[in-house]
């Protein structure tokens, strides 16, 4: 009886093997083992030749003239890892509140749910190359293209920042919601799939509570703190995960290390970069998930 | 006993506040909507451009007093781009593609959410804990080992042994995405069997143990009651995916870009439409000092974008509802 026992767990385990082996394959040959080789390549020159590629050891050089030598990485990096920093909290506020807003009961919502998840289907990096090409095009200079879609919000920046400066608030505040206001067309269109896992979140909150609150006398901005904000927190640490690792799909940086691999054919050296990168951006995350999960309520 | 003064002026008081919550009420709604619309307008209004561009004759470009709709209505634009993309043909290998890839990725997530969802087995939360780092890496990282992976293909050293040659080349061919797909490993992968291992996780133990009594092995288990009860991450996970294959440059530029898709052609597009606008006119014919008018070029961009996300917006218009509903009913959360 025993022994029948233990061969059916058994026989439940190897399936659950079975189940998980083309991703095992796959994770083996096609993640993991590149994976080592980009360590490796990151200490070597790397030479490629039409039977294949040989390597030299050339220990740190590779970090050395990455971070020390190139002229550009750094400044690259910090202004991409500073993007992402600044983005975050923008496109998670703007994502939790519009989750919030879909999420009330009014006419026409259903339409507006499926225009806010429409940038989840145009995010695209081949339509906004596509895009600058068109405009580069047409000014002749990539600066003036950013000057353009600076000035072409129509907006009066400046009265903005005297009223909100006028209010008292602290000039280096002014200046980031003045940034958020200029970039709110990049923050709507990445915030999709944030709004999607907050709107799920929130669907999930039981109504009752809401019920109980409104009996007791709370209003609907205690209800949004008490009972709203601790449900969804869970979500707000994944989000914020979800939102870094986004930011790196189309950035600078990945750009770079694109160019330098391919363009240049310095293989070495872009893999030491994209090492860089991707300790930095390990670290963030570990800082990040350490100090939200500390916050974050558990039911 | 409360005089009748005091009653009346209690009952007045009572009316004040309740107008007063109706009209915090409206003013609020009003604000919601004003909210809603301007966000969505904000969303649509570069579709809408693209739309009025499409249309637009070149006459129209350098009067300023055309907004949105056009005063010569025109086919040529949508003409030119299609030539220049050459649409057709590029838009049915580009969706046999993407539909491929799509389903593979789908199958192997599935596979892989439900036997992490519902098995014990050595090590299977380390293994969980890896298909998270795969989304964690930046794909950057993996580029160049890829790439020389896929230039000369071999696994084990298989086919060294066999042919003799160093492995087989597999750039330029739709093999690197049709492999990384089958074996779960391709775009954003990781958040699929995430997705799918929650939704598993949350289905009821007994419908399982019923199955395994009725004499339903485990494959059959799954086939005939997992799988037509996990429609909605179904969904989700298909649209994604679908949507983020047509759009993704990363993979295409890196391993097909020689071949005929739609991100690599919409990428190159402005060169494109540079060199051959002028022949498409007449100007001159190909390699002349005629320059194409910029902002023709641009519309005929613009034209080619809108024309590239079109089936896009057709697929979601189709989807949308059911997408929407499947995420509600706890695909991502579980």
């Amino acid at each position: 009886m025993n022994g029948n026992k233990l061969s059916l767990q058994h026989k439940r385990s190897l399936l659950g093997i079975a189940f998980i082996t083309p991703w095992l394959l796959g994770f083996i040959f096609l993640f993991a083992a590149p994976l080592l080789r980009s360590i490796q390549f990151s200490f070597s020159k790397l030479t490629v030749d039409p039977s294949g590629f040989t390597l030299d050891g050339v220990g740190w050089a590779n970090f050395n003239n990455a971070l020390f030598v190139d002229a550009t990485f750094n400044r690259v990096l910090t202004e991409s890892v500073w993007d992402m920093v600044l983005n975050v909290p923008m496109i998670l506020f703007f994502s939790l509140f519009s989750a919030t807003l879909l999420n009330q009961k009014f006419r026409g919502r259903i339409v507006a749910r499926a225009i806010f998840f429409l940038p989840v289907i145009l995010a695209s990096n081949a339509i906004s190359a596509a895009e600058a090409s068109g405009l580069i095009n047409l000014v002749g200079d990539a600066t003036a293209v950013n000057e353009l879609g600076q000035s072409g919000s129509q907006y009066n920046v400046m009265s903005m920042v005297m009223i909100l400066s006028d209010i008292g608030l602290p000039l280096s505040f002014v200046d980031y919601i003045v940034d958020a206001i200029l970039r709110i067309y990049e923050i709507i269109t990445s915030s999709g799939v944030q709004i999607l896992i907050f709107l799920a979140a929130l669907q999930s909150v039981p109504g009752a509570m809401y019920e109980v609150a409104k009996i007791e006398g709370a209003t609907a901005y205690e209800s949004f703190w008490k009972i709203t904000f601790p449900l969804v927190s869970p979500l707000i640490l994944t989000n914020v995960i979800y939102t870094i690792i986004d930011s790196f799909s189309g950035s600078a940086v990945t750009k770079m290390i694109f160019t330098t691999a391919f363009t240049t054919q310095n293989f070495g050296l872009s893999a030491a970069m994209s090492w860089i990168y991707t300790v930095i951006i390990s670290i963030i995350l570990v800082i990040v998930g350490y100090v939200l999960s500390k916050r974050v309520h558990y039911n | 006993m409360q005089s009748p003064q005091a009653v009346r002026k209690e009952a007045q008081h009572y009316r004040i506040q309740k107008v007063r919550g109706r009209a915090v009420d409206i003013l609020y709604a009003l604000f919601r909507y004003a909210l809603v619309i301007g966000i969505s307008f904000i969303i649509i209004y570069p579709l809408l451009m693209k739309f009025s561009i499409a249309f637009k004759d070149k006459a129209d470009i350098y009067n300023p007093t055309i907004y949105m709709i056009p005063v010569h209505f025109t086919m040529d634009n949508i003409r030119m781009a299609m030539q220049i993309l050459d649409y057709f043909p590029l838009l049915g290998n580009t969706l046999l593609f993407v539909v491929v890839t799509t389903l593979l990725t789908t199958a192997s997530c599935a596979l892989a959410g439900y036997g992490f969802a519902r098995f014990n087995f050595p090590g299977s939360n380390l293994l969980f804990a890896l298909v998270i780092l795969t989304l964690l890496v930046p794909t950057s990282t993996l580029m160049v080992p890829m790439y020389l992976h896929f230039r000369s293909f071999d696994i084990l050293g298989i086919i060294h042994l066999i042919t003799g040659k160093s492995g087989l080349n597999l750039l330029n061919t739709y093999w690197p995405s049709i492999i990384t797909s089958a074996t779960a490993i391709g775009l954003k992968a990781g958040l699929f069997i995430y997705i799918f291992r929650q939704f598993f996780k949350g289905m009821p133990k007994e419908i399982e143990e019923a199955a395994l009594i009725d004499g339903a092995g485990g494959v059959k288990t799954f086939l005939r009651i997992m799988l037509p009860n996990a429609v909605s991450p179904m969904i989700t996970v298909i649209l994604f995916c679908f949507v983020w294959q047509y759009n993704d440059t990363f993979f295409t530029s890196l391993f097909m870009s020689e071949l005929a898709l739609m991100p690599t052609k919409v990428s190159s597009l402005a060169a494109q439409a540079n060199a051959l606008i002028p022949g498409m006119l007449g100007a001159g014919g190909g390699g002349s000092a005629v320059k194409a008018d910029p902002n023709h070029v641009a519309m005929i961009i613009d034209t080619g974008i809108l024309l590239a996300i079109i089936p896009l917006i057709l697929l979601y218009l189709v989807v949308q509802r059911y997408f929407v509903e499947s995420v509600e009913r706890s695909g991502i959360i579980g």
